[in-house]
């Protein structure tokens, strides 16, 4: 602020003092010229009355020949200065407000109040460089979730979509180049209440910058970047950046999980998705041959996957010069039917269109089903744009980058201890997963996901059970599962985590005892959250709950309840 | 040299100069003070003060300051004088002289810390 205050005075210095000289010399010379008062004297103007008639003439007012009509050398003295005084208001005005309208000025008033925004921010906060198709389905899954996020993207027209977004809480943002440390620091790299910054901008050098600047300048924060090449990733790992994202390696992780572990992957899909939403049936994903078109980051991490698993697969691609291409594979585009029947697509159980165009794809997509109904097909979708057409297409599974990366990335952000539970599980078999899911399912509305909430053991979070084990009490974690207005009744809901200093474990036993410190995660309906903050947080529910009995509260009460026991 | 120093140092120093021309006399005499030395005073002044406008060092600020001091002093007296003569319509007595007069004062010093301060700078700039 204050530096602008300096630039417009600055800016101004040349029109005030023409101004002030112009008035100066209008003014002197009105009081040298002499003029006549209505009884024939001579009469000199003075300074004061000279002053205020230049002031009203200047600004074209015109109160008339004051205090005596003038004289002609008067007369002559003010006609000139009449264009002089209002030419130069005009230039003043003008130079003002085309200083105010400069886009360095602007730029100045938009970056101090985005500075001023950020600082104001009282709650944990994350850094997201980047509002393209990935980051607006981030800002847009913690908007949901009011948890605030400042934004730095380089195209107006992302902003302005952001504005129209409809966000229920306010979420600075500010165009600039993410990749610059000064712009970093103003969207509160530094700030003390800034949980992580996400680097999700489409340039893989401008992503490795910015997580670079953010583990120097304050190392202690989390950083999670999306990566889209190997060599990236690889420099990123190497000063320490918490979570990389590469959408076609996680995604080719995520089928090849379809494919050996279907439950475990429903599992994860049902934890990363959005509550309410339908729990994902299952995918009967064929076994047999397969073809990928297009070879490049997307197929190639997908061939490296399937082959791991023993899957046959017939590759086609249109440039015969890719490293690590295999030999047998069919040089074309994929998208007429003579590449495709030279890849054997009749004999083939499924298909896979990972090139970078999004009509190819569908081409190869739709070609390839005319000549083999019974394929089933993965297509990968490019251009956000383009989600309707896709949506249509009535393809098995569609791929789309920016959607792997928003997923992934919400539940790093947004609950940690779903990530944290998800790779305990991994452990398991899918028999294991099995039965969780159906578990999750008889919890909740028939065909939802069942609510996941993070249950922290301290003062904010539950109160009462952390008094209760200050006295020496012992809470375990079928407490918490009792309903306190009638502990005949059980809530509905499961413990699905629970970390303590000495690990971290999958479905915990229910009579695990709680110590001050752990956290845990549970499933169930809403209403069972709801109640089971009154048994964290309330002391006489947590001791019906634990005892059967309601405490006394009062003086009197706790008086003739001693009497009654003794 | 420098143009625009000069231009700088000239008019603070002409500003000192002018306003200590208006000051100098008996401080009740209407005769020692004349009307136009007080006018060119303020307007040499307000050129002084648009000339430190956009200096953003520690020195400009005070500068400005000074002369910000100057300005409100020599207007102020002009305000007296103009009260005075057309509003009170009681003429120019001692008193009303003394009191434009000393105001103008005020601004002599102001003046002086500036010239004071301009002298400084040079001075260590040029070792």
């Amino acid at each position: 602020m204050n530096s602008m205050f300096f630039l417009i005075l600055r800016q101004m210095r040349l029109p005030l003092l023409v101004l002030s000289a112009v008035y100066a010399v209008a003014t002197l010379g009105l009081t040298l010229i002499p003029g006549r008062d209505p009884d024939g004297n001579l009469w000199y103007m003075d300074f004061f009355h000279a002053f205020y008639f230049i002031s009203f003439m200047g600004t074209t007012t015109g109160f008339g020949e004051i205090p005596y009509p003038f004289s002609g050398g008067q007369r002559l003295w003010a006609l000139v200065f009449i264009y002089i005084t209002v030419a130069t208001w005009i230039y003043t005005i003008g130079s003002l407000i085309s200083l105010l309208q400069s886009e360095s000025l602007r730029n100045a008033l938009t970056h101090y109040r985005f500075e001023r925004q950020v600082r104001n921010l009282s709650e944990p906060f994350y850094l997201i460089c980047g509002y393209g198709d990935t980051g607006s389905k981030l800002v847009a899954a913690l908007g949901t979730r009011l948890m605030p996020a400042t934004v730095l993207e380089l195209r107006q027209e992302r902003l302005d979509d952001l504005y129209l977004s409809g966000n229920p809480i306010f979420m600075p943002a500010l165009r600039c180049d993410a990749s610059k440390p000064d712009n970093l620091v103003l969207a509160g790299l530094t700030h003390p209440l800034c949980q992580a910054v996400v680097a999700i901008t489409n340039d893989n050098a401008a992503n490795l910058h910015i997580a670079i600047t953010a583990k120097v300048m304050n190392p202690d924060l989390k950083v999670i970047c999306r990566a889209d090449s190997h060599e990236v990733e690889a420099n990123m790992a190497s000063f320490g950046t918490d979570y990389i994202v590469d959408p076609y390696d996680t995604f080719a992780h995520n089928l090849g999980q379809v494919i050996y572990a279907p439950s475990q992957y429903l599992l994860a899909r049902a934890f990363r998705g959005q509550n309410g939403d339908p729990i994902p049936t299952h995918l009967s994903f064929p076994d047999g041959r397969w073809i990928i078109c297009g070879f490049g980051r997307f197929g190639s991490s997908l061939n490296k996957e399937m082959v791991d698993h023993g899957l046959p697969v017939q590759v086609i691609e249109a440039n015969p010069t890719l490293p690590d291409l295999p030999a047998d594979a069919v040089i074309g585009l994929g998208t007429e039917a003579v590449t495709l029947n030279e890849a054997d697509v009749m004999n083939s159980v499924g298909i896979i269109a990972g090139t970078h165009d999004d009509s190819n794809n569908l081409s190869i997509m739709v070609t390839a089903l005319q000549l083999n109904p019974e394929l089933f097909t993965v297509v990968r979708q490019n251009v956000q744009a383009n989600k309707l057409l896709f949506e249509h297409s009535k393809a098995n599974i569609v791929m789309e980058p920016s959607r792997v990366v928003a997923e992934h990335i919400r539940t790093i952000l947004v609950n940690r201890t779903i990530d944290d539970f998800l790779s305990l599980a991994r452990a398991h078999d899918d028999t294991w997963a099995r039965v969780l899911l159906k578990e999750l399912r008889e919890l909740a509305t028939p065909g939802c996901m069942p609510a996941t909430w993070e249950v922290n053991i301290n003062l904010e979070e539950a109160h009462a059970v952390v008094r209760a084990i200050e006295q020496g009490r012992t809470v375990r974690i079928s407490d918490l599962l009792m309903d306190h207005t009638d502990r005949e009744q059980g809530l509905r809901c499961m413990p699905l985590f629970h970390t303590d200093p000495r690990g971290a474990f999958c479905l915990p036993p229910r009579e695990t005892t709680l110590e001050i410190g752990d956290r845990l995660l549970f499933a169930g309906d809403e209403w069972a959250a709801f109640k089971m903050k009154w048994t964290l947080l309330n002391s006489t529910a947590l001791w019906y709950v634990m005892t059967g009995e309601v405490e006394p509260q009062t003086s009197v009460g706790r008086w003739l309840n001693n009497l009654r026991a003794s | 040299m420098n143009l625009e120093k000069v231009v700088f140092a000239f008019t603070i120093i002409f500003a000192l100069t002018l306003n200590i021309g208006f000051f100098i006399g008996e401080i009740d005499n209407p005769d020692h003070h004349h009307v136009y030395e007080l006018y060119a005073a303020i307007f040499v002044n307000a050129v002084a003060t648009i000339l430190k406008f956009g200096d953003r060092s520690h020195m400009g600020a005070v500068l400005l300051a000074s002369s910000l001091v100057a300005d409100i002093q020599l207007v102020a007296a002009a305000t007296v004088w103009a009260y005075a003569v057309y509003v009170a319509e009681t003429g120019l007595t001692p008193s009303t002289i003394a009191s434009i007069v000393s105001l103008a004062g005020g601004a002599v010093v102001a003046n002086t810390i500036s010239v004071a301060l301009l002298t400084i700078e040079t001075v260590l700039l040029r070792r």
